[in-house]
């Protein structure tokens, strides 16, 4: 998993070469000269980059306007219209459950954390294991700037599930001005630019990360036996930020499918409906091009908070509110404003999936590349149901995964398709989750 | 011992005249808690002066047994959050060493701006270190900070250039952002007690003043420390740390995400939104603070403070649309007490409609410390979504929803409270009817039977609760952390004085601050003071 990494120069090295005044001009690269004839892998041999990522969307699916549940072959119904286009490249997997060994479902957490994280949690906020994300990300998120980018688009930066445990949460970038900044701003490198100069500032800036490490074990002499752990997490981050900048300090890699991405202007953020869909249009353009360009291989995305606050502008009521409080329509058998909401978010999905599709990448797409695992924290909101939450995976993650199935849990457990995810990533796990979640059944019908 | 038992005496008659006197207790762990978002900005603003900007967004911390503080003693800084704080301190740095402020900031240089200069670069780290650290720094840590410097300059060919790297260096630490607090066997070191002294009565690091009496052993004496703790008190600081306890308390940084439809609620703004956080605290601070009126007032008060933005939202003129006038609403007037504030009622409803359950639910929680506990996962709504209801108000659905056995546990508690509340919307603006129907506010708090939200507010000023709830919160959030068993007496003597004291809110910290109980530790946790600190030796040869 090295073919974009080369050694990190030391850092004396790279200083010796600030100190004379060096300026590091390479060879102009030839991006045919990067790949193989068929455009399917590195010239060197090695393989594409896989990269992962996750979409949320809350509130589930209305039951039996989602997925034909009668057949094997993935057949979209109304709510999920949308994605029809994309159905050769989709898994989805229905009737997994989630047994929380008898802990309280904690309405609208419970079911994405068993999802995530394999684990039942006892008190809401409990993230007793790193969600599947953080797995994927310590395996492969390495060799790239950021080990993860994490977008909400609700305007919330606490509207996040990813976290490595309860009190170590990734939040969610919710201002595309700002991933923006974050990604293609100071610290870009174009790695199909002909130049490459370091930054003289990097190799210092790396200078008061190693000061920062000597302090942090000065420091963590005077802690008690429980906060040394909580120190071991802050050093973590501190060798990422390292890792960081010792990736900058070096010319990227080619990516042939890098492109540069416009800055985004100046949006307004919040849970309408229509601002929630034009920050996740913007934050997926942004997130694609950061994954083509390699700046990162691991993504979270979520398109609504897990109490669904996304609204019609001018309404009194939330989604979320919706799907408690709005009568069923007797003619239509389901109530009709919170199934048009579960369209929209179906909607943004494929949205998402065309964004990834419609980037190129030696001679298929970014997609091609990328294994993205969607769902949901209920099956049938109204009554807070996480048996069943709706799962997809799409994309084959470097032909890694059969797509275009439907896949029926049969009560089996979520884990399952966490699993089978890792699994697919490349992490060598033989078993997941803990207690009724742990699982070492990957779904081996869709595993190539 | 005899010397601390005479003197804990003494204070205790000091303190409460023939008053009950302080239970001894043997306290609870150390905490080791990650500065807060609004302690980060104001350490930086009393180090380096207000006009450092620190732009940025902070990593949020887990709210935690009702306090974010309680969240910050298990919060550690995670790859995204280091990132932030690694761009802030870079930030902060350069500024503090640019042509602007370096005269002021740095205070000497070198005789050839290209070249390091050793002297003033100790000079410096030592006195920014101490204020940063909220200790002197040991000579290791100026030393590596000076030869960062020495480097950097060399390199950049700048020495103010090359000094921020060992700034950046102190802002990054560990140090800095986490409170550490040594020990001294059972009492918290001197630092240590400054350090929670100045976190709780001015929300910052201790500042010069406070640090020489922690140096110069006064904290260990009876007149030191009172000595301090009435200065600090006296200050204008302390309203900073009354605002910042509750801001905590009442979850008021919530407002930073407040939404609300401005189709339905064209009155709402950002700027409403904050004014309506601002207007709680500056009433909080102006009846407790400034005024020192009983605390339970705070439930009934019709003496207020709005902005242009609030004017608007409660359709009253305003008398300097530029700024913050003094308001009181009428006798009257159904706006009673801060939780019938915009700050209140706006932050706990939906964006486009009020909310009983979420506003009684938050009076339970902040302001009485009870717990409600969270819904079932089978809640049933068949009731509720009737399509042929003829309900229209609020009552009349939650009373349908009430009516299954699984929900109505909860909803009695939180629904009467309210209930009471209805007549302000989902932003706080004034309403007589719902749907055309008319509102019906009474209900029951504990028992006691009210009409409408002024006889609410009425009843939760004389709930024991209230006044039991802040002195359970003034204290976990002074410790950081939640009381231990062997407090419980302690606690007991906090809520019996404050009483005495007429629900006297500086009263009540100053109990707390110069109790022995704030300062005792023990278990896990107390990492011991490095007595090298205090003398600037080396502690660390590695």
């Amino acid at each position: 998993m090295s073919f974009l990494i080369k050694r990190p120069a030391a850092r004396r090295e790279i200083l010796r070469g600030l100190l004379g005044g060096a300026a590091v001009a390479l060879p102009l690269p030839y991006l045919e000269i990067f790949l193989n004839t068929h455009g399917t892998a590195l010239a060197s041999g090695a393989p594409l980059p896989v990269r992962f990522g996750t979409w949320f969307w809350s509130m589930g699916h209305t039951p039996g306007y989602a997925v034909d549940p009668n057949t094997d072959q993935l057949t979209f119904l109304k709510e999920c219209e949308a994605l029809t286009p994309y159905k050769s490249r989709i898994n989805y997997f229905g009737y997994f459950n989630s047994p929380l060994d008898g802990h309280p479902n904690h309405v609208h957490q419970s079911g994405w954390i068993t999802v995530r994280t394999g684990t039942a949690p006892p008190k809401p906020a409990d993230i007793l294991a790193p969600t599947l994300d953080v797995l994927v990300s310590d395996h492969i998120g390495g060799s790239t700037r950021f080990r993860s980018l994490d977008m909400g688009c609700t305007g919330n930066p606490k509207d996040s599930l990813t976290a490595r445990s309860t009190h170590v949460r990734n939040p969610s970038e919710v201002s595309p001005i700002a991933l923006y900044a974050r990604v293609f701003g100071p610290g870009f490198a174009d790695p199909n630019s002909a130049e490459f100069k370091p930054d003289p500032d990097l190799m210092l800036q790396k200078s008061v990360l190693s000061g920062v490490e000597e302090q942090r074990k000065r420091f963590e002499k005077v802690l008690g036996a429980a906060d040394k752990a909580r120190m071991d997490e802050f050093a973590t981050s501190v060798r990422e930020l390292e890792h960081q900048l010792a990736l900058q300090s070096e010319k990227p890699a080619p990516a042939d499918a890098c492109r540069i991405a416009a800055k985004p202007d100046d949006m307004p953020m919040g849970t309408e409906l229509p601002v929630a869909q034009a920050n996740h249009e913007a934050l997926t353009k942004i997130l694609t091009l950061a994954v083509a360009c390699n700046q990162t291989r691991v993504f979270n995305m979520s398109f609504n908070d897990t109490l669904s606050s996304i609204r019609k502008p001018g309404t009194a009521y939330t989604h979320h509110t919706l799907t408690h409080e709005e009568p069923v329509d007797k003619n239509l058998g389901y109530q009709p404003e919170a199934f048009w909401f579960n369209c929209r978010s179906m909607d943004a999905l494929a949205a998402f999936i065309k964004a990834f599709e419609s980037v190129r990448e030696g001679a298929g797409t970014l997609l091609d590349n990328t294994l993205i695992f969607a769902h949901a924290e209920t099956s049938f909101a109204k009554i807070h149901q996480i048996d069943n939450i709706p799962m997809f995976t799409i994309g084959t993650a470097g032909g890694k995964l059969k797509t275009g199935r439907h896949i029926a849990g049969h009560g089996d457990p979520v884990t399952r398709v966490g699993l089978t995810a890792l699994q697919a990533m490349g992490l060598p796990l033989e078993k997941w989750g803990q207690g009724s979640l742990q699982t070492a059944k990957p779904i081996g019908e869709i595993l190539v | 011992m005899i010397r601390k038992l005479a003197s804990l005496a003494l204070l205790s008659l000091t303190l409460a005249g023939c008053g009950p006197t302080e239970p001894q207790t043997t306290g609870g762990p150390a905490v080791t808690r990650r500065l807060t978002e609004s302690q980060y900005r104001s350490v930086i603003a009393d180090v380096f002066g207000p006009q450092i900007v620190v732009a940025g967004r902070f990593d949020p911390l887990l709210r935690t047994d009702g306090l974010l503080t309680i969240g910050a003693g298990s919060a550690t800084v995670g790859a995204a959050a280091f990132e932030r704080f690694h761009a802030l301190a870079r930030s902060i740095a350069a500024q503090v060493t640019d042509t602007t402020n370096r005269d002021v900031l740095v205070g000497c240089g070198p005789q050839d701006l290209r070249t390091a200069d050793d002297s003033c670069a100790t000079e410096f780290y030592s006195r920014i270190g101490r204020l940063l650290f909220r200790r002197p720094l040991t000579t290791d840590e100026v030393r590596d900070q000076v030869k960062l410097a020495r480097e950097a300059t060399a390199v950049r060919g700048d020495f103010y250039t090359g000094l921020a790297y060992g700034l950046q260096t102190l802002l990054e630490a560990p140090d800095f952002l986490f409170v550490v607090e040594r020990a001294n066997g059972k009492q918290l070191d001197d630092y240590a007690k400054a350090t929670r002294l100045s976190l709780l009565l001015w929300n910052t690091s201790p500042d010069d003043v406070l640090l020489q009496a922690a140096e110069g052993g006064k904290l260990k004496t009876e007149d030191g420390l009172k000595q301090e703790v009435d200065r600090m008190i006296a200050s204008p600081r302390f309203k900073d740390g009354v605002r910042a306890f509750f801001t905590d308390m009442l979850s008021l940084d919530d407002t930073t995400n407040l939404q609300k439809d401005t189709t339905l609620f064209p009155a709402f703004t950002l700027t409403a939104a904050n004014d309506g956080k601002e207007q709680t605290l500056r009433t909080l601070v102006d009846l407790l603070v400034t005024r020192n009126v009983d605390y339970r007032d705070i439930f009934t008060t019709r003496e207020t403070h709005i902005s242009n933005a609030l004017g608007l939202i409660y359709r009253v003129g305003v008398n300097d649309p530029s700024g913050w006038s003094r308001f009181d609403f009428p006798s009257d007037d159904p706006r009673a007490g801060i939780q019938s504030q915009v700050g209140f009622v706006a932050l706990h409803s939906h964006p486009g409609k009020s909310s009983p359950t979420l506003r009684g639910k938050a009076i339970r929680e902040l302001l009485l410390c009870q717990r409600v506990p969270d819904p079932p996962g089978n809640v049933n709504f068949d009731k509720f979504n009737d399509p042929d209801s003829p309900l229209r108000t609020a009552r009349e659905r939650l009373a349908a929803h009430a009516n299954d056995p699984a929900c109505a546990g909860c909803h009695k508690l939180t629904d009467p409270i309210g209930l009471a509340l209805e007549n302000f919307d989902g932003l706080g603006q004034i309403r007589d009817n719902e749907n055309g129907a008319a509102l019906d506010l009474s209900g029951d708090l504990d028992g006691v039977k009210y009409a409408n939200g002024a006889e609410l507010a009425k009843a939760l000023h004389d709930n024991p609760a209230a006044a039991s709830c802040v002195v359970n919160r003034a204290f976990t959030y002074a410790a950081g952390r939640q009381t231990v068993s062997d407090e419980k007496a302690f606690v007991v003597y906090l809520e019996k004085t404050f009483a005495d004291s007429g629900y006297k809110f500086p009263s009540l910290i100053r109990r707390i601050a110069l109790s022995d109980a704030f300062y005792a530790v023990s278990g896990q946790g107390a990492g011991q003071s490095p007595a090298a600190a205090k003398a600037g030796t080396t502690e660390d040869k590695s």
